[in-house]
């Protein structure tokens, strides 16, 4: 799970493009959205596209990424649990 | 015409250069576009937030925009009225050949939302916007080459109608490699370069 994690906040710095940031500057309970990263739509909607090409993962209802994507801890937690690749 | 209008300050960037009227103000050797632009962000001390997140066209003319409205002491807790009325020829080309490699292979199907929202060029007017909060008119043309005689008649409308209190306007083009963004700043007073045809061709060619 900790390299899932690792692996998850060095994809999400890599693909949105969040410049100044490193791995270590994302604590695994950080909000990603609202107050904590700064995340906006359309991250959440790459975020979406990295659930599939990634893991195999694809959301139908985009409703349930606001639980998905709450934290590195929930991304892993649903990752591991849905994974096909 | 009804009005003289001025030409109170101009940036123009291109090979890895600024010039702020005229004035080098930044100079790099970098090798890449990307290099150079992120260098030229910092060295600035620009903040805005989604930056990195821009295709190259918004970034190179947000630069641009930025430079040459920081000196304007624009207050941004209250609407500017300075209009955009930018042009360039690739229109958004360039994000446009990303988003279709995304596309191209039906197997590997997987276009990235933050590459397709930059699919259309005006989209930079909007970061512009949004940084300096002005809620103007804005237009984004397109032509085979800079194009004085249109940006001239355009701008002196939307003063001569009062539709905003200055604008920003010139030629934006990012291609491959190729860049280069031309803006300067319309106003109704202040003094400069008086506004017209042959002035914009000087300055554009200087």
């Amino acid at each position: 799970m900790d390299a899932l994690k690792q692996e998850l906040k060095e994809n999400i710095i890599e693909q949105l493009n969040l410049e100044d940031m490193t791995p270590a500057d994302i604590a695994d309970d950080d909000m990603l959205f609202g107050d904590g990263l700064g995340l906006d739509s359309i991250d959440a909607l790459e975020l979406i596209v990295m659930l599939d090409k990634n893991y195999g993962i694809k959301l139908t209802d985009p409703k349930e990424g606001r639980t998905i994507f709450e934290s590195i801890n929930t991304m892993a937690a649903y990752i591991t649990e849905h994974r096909s690749k | 015409m009804k009005n003289n209008y001025y030409i109170s300050s101009y940036c123009h960037i291109k090979n890895n250069t600024v010039r702020l009227n005229g004035n080098i103000v930044y100079h790099d050797n970098s090798e890449t576009f990307s290099e150079f632009i992120k260098n030229l962000y910092r060295a600035e001390n620009t903040k805005y937030a989604k930056f990195f997140k821009m295709d190259n066209l918004s970034k190179l003319a947000f630069m641009a925009a930025d430079i040459i409205l920081k000196n304007e002491n624009l207050n941004t807790d209250t609407d500017n009225n300075i209009a955009l009325v930018f042009s360039n020829k690739a229109a958004s080309l360039d994000t446009d050949r990303k988003h279709q490699t995304s596309i191209q292979d039906k197997q590997d199907y997987y276009p990235s939302p933050a590459v397709f929202v930059y699919t259309l060029p005006n989209i930079c007017l909007g970061e512009i916007s949004i940084k300096y909060k002005l809620f103007s008119e804005n237009s984004f043309f397109i032509f085979d080459s800079f194009n004085a005689d249109h940006l001239f008649n355009y701008s002196n409308s939307l003063l001569d109608l009062n539709k905003s209190e200055a604008v920003l306007s010139g030629w934006v083009d990012f291609d491959d490699t190729n860049y280069e963004a031309f803006l300067y700043l319309v106003s109704r007073s202040g003094g400069g370069t008086i506004h017209d045809k042959q002035n914009i061709i000087t300055l554009y060619n200087r």
